[in-house]
């Protein structure tokens, strides 16, 4: 006897479906809009769970620092916690931190500008294009700090040499992503706009610009952590320009005074200034733009 | 099948295409796509372009479109040469990334109305008229990612026909979407037809679609493009695909185009292969 088997022959039947109303058209958006965003419990249980994970850090860090008992080398996390408090209930802190963001708006709009003016060259013509990508893949893996000798030699110990290492460090990595997001932009979108009659200025900011959006995002987003580590690194270098300082002069300065856990406060308020920018500005950006559009996931 | 009442009768075709030969670069030289074609597409015309790959038929359009300049004779639209992309010609095109994915739907349709200096009270009035007319009137604040490929083509045609152009170009429009969804779509494009009565000038590579979509075809054979016959299709609808007429026309095309192999009912298909030599 062989294996194979016919199959049996069923009886058919038809359905009788209620008709959707437009003649076959397609039922309202929530039949087809994906379910509720479930991520957002969990995107909660996550968030609780890193915190908690950063609790056990900082708990795990209190023992070491109390088993070794040197306040110059290792300030235990309450005592760091109290400096951080400290430091905001007094103002102190603020003062710093507002000197450093002065200095970083400025040097990141300029580097922005600069970013934009090199784009424009780099899909504007081929020449010009093939200037930027060579210039790209020269200064982009250059340090900005490597530049800092250079720049106080240029403008002297002031706001000058800091605004050109920021520019440095904003511009090559924004050129880099905008010029291939532009260049990315599908052909039939550009076709489009041209068809309804766009064309240079109002075909760029109408087409090119939103559809290379998700790419002059994730620039801007780069642009901006390279800008605030060269920032404090640079503040680190030369501290204080014209009796103001930083949070870098305010870290080394503390450091001089052998004041560690204010050294650990700086070093604190840096990471959460990074995170607060990256977490409420660029990932809020991203949302109600191209991920809303579904560009990026 | 009714044909719309056509207002006065013009003087000559809308658009005519005279001997143009289109070259480009291509990576081992020059490529010609088409060679000394012409036609004439008249007002209230679904004329179709039909050929295998490589016959030309996309470059056609976008020259028509304005995108590409012929190498040599002419195209003219009420007479005069088209030179550049203009709102007159609107294209849909095969591609579902012709709708910027940050407008809405409603914002896309509206979008080459504003361009072209229209107030945005009216636009959007205008824009939730033609989106009824696809039945997307539902759809008009959903971002294009979250549409399937057959509403995003119905989308670009709602948008299309809200500029009311002198004549509606598509590129291969239904060649992305599946089966069935491509036989909703020339039936609701044929519905739209009769009901307003706009000229389309179509390109396809199926010979059924242009049997179906069709009130006359250019055939076209390829390497280059050049003009093998210009037939007949106003007889034929969706409803007329099995009859013993419309085997026979089909069968004559596929013999002007590749001689007297017999097509097997695969070639009868839609498939992008269907008809390569």
């Amino acid at each position: 006897m062989t294996p194979f088997r016919e199959p049996p022959i069923r009886p058919e039947y038809e359905l009788a479906l209620p008709l959707p109303s437009l003649g076959g058209a397609p039922l309202g958006p929530a039949a087809h809009a994906p379910p509720a965003p479930r991520g957002f419990a969990l995107g909660e249980l996550a968030w609780l769970r890193k915190a908690a994970l950063l609790l056990v850090l900082a708990v795990l860090w209190e023992g070491l620092a109390r088993w070794y008992d040197n306040d110059l080398l290792l300030p235990t996390a309450l005592a760091t916690g109290r400096a951080l408090v400290d430091g905001i209930v007094s103002g102190e802190l603020f003062g710093y931190v507002a000197v450093s963001f002065a200095v970083l708006t400025q040097g990141y709009l300029m580097g922005i500008a600069g970013a934009f003016l090199l784009t424009w060259l780099a899909v504007s013509n081929r020449v010009g294009r093939e200037l930027i990508e060579t210039l790209t893949a020269m200064f982009n893996p250059l340090p900005a700090i490597a530049l800092l000798p250079l720049a106080l030699l240029w403008f002297g110990l002031g706001k000058g040499s800091l605004i050109m290492v920021l520019m440095h460090s904003v511009m090559w990595p924004l050129t880099l992503n905008a010029s291939a997001g532009f260049r990315a932009v599908p052909e039939t979108l550009r076709m489009a706009g041209r068809n309804y009659g766009l064309g240079g200025l109002r075909l760029v900011l109408q087409i090119l610009i939103p559809a290379a959006l998700p790419a002059i995002l994730s620039g801007l987003k780069i642009g901006w952590a390279f800008a605030w580590r060269t920032l404090i690194a640079a503040e680190l270098v030369f501290g204080t320009t014209s009796g103001q300082g930083g949070l870098g002069w305010f870290i080394f300065q503390s450091r001089n005074e052998l004041f560690t856990d204010k050294v650990f406060a700086g070093l604190a308020a840096v990471i959460i200034i990074g995170l607060a920018v990256e977490q409420l500005v660029f990932q809020t950006l991203e949302r109600v733009t191209v991920r809303r559009w579904g560009m990026q996931r | 099948m009714n044909t719309p009442t056509l207002q006065v009768v013009q003087q000559g075709p809308l658009l005519r295409a005279e001997h143009v030969t289109i070259e480009y670069a291509g990576e081992h030289g020059i490529v010609r796509a088409t060679e000394d074609v012409s036609f004439d597409v008249h007002r209230g015309d679904r004329f179709v372009l039909l050929g295998p790959s490589g016959c030309g038929k996309s470059t056609l359009l976008k020259a028509v479109g304005g995108f590409i300049a012929p190498r040599a004779g002419s195209l003219r639209l009420h007479g005069k040469p088209i030179t550049a992309p203009g709102p007159d010609r609107i294209v849909v095109f095969q591609e579902f990334d012709q709708l910027p994915p940050w407008k809405t739907v409603e914002a896309n349709v509206m979008f080459p109305l504003l361009a072209g200096g229209m107030k945005k009270p009216e636009a959007r009035e205008r824009a939730r008229h033609w989106l009824g007319k696809v039945g997307l009137a539902r759809f008009a604040d959903a971002y294009p990612h979250t549409l399937s490929g057959g509403m995003k083509a119905r989308v670009a045609i709602a948008r299309a026909l809200a500029m009311q152009p002198d004549i509606l170009l598509m590129d291969e429009p239904f060649a992305a979407l599946d089966a069935l969804t491509r036989r909703k779509m020339q039936e609701e494009l044929q519905t739209l037809w009769q009901e307003i009565g706009f000229t389309m000038l179509f390109v396809t590579h199926s010979i059924e679609e242009a049997l179906v979509v069709g009130n006359r075809i250019l055939l076209l054979s390829p390497h280059p493009g050049r003009v093998r016959a210009e037939l007949n299709s106003h007889q034929f609808d969706l409803g007329s695909a099995g009859s013993a007429d419309f085997q026979a026309a089909n069968e004559r095309i596929h013999r002007l185009l590749f001689g007297d192999a017999v097509p097997t009912p695969a070639t009868v298909s839609t498939s992008a292969y269907a008809i390569r030599p």
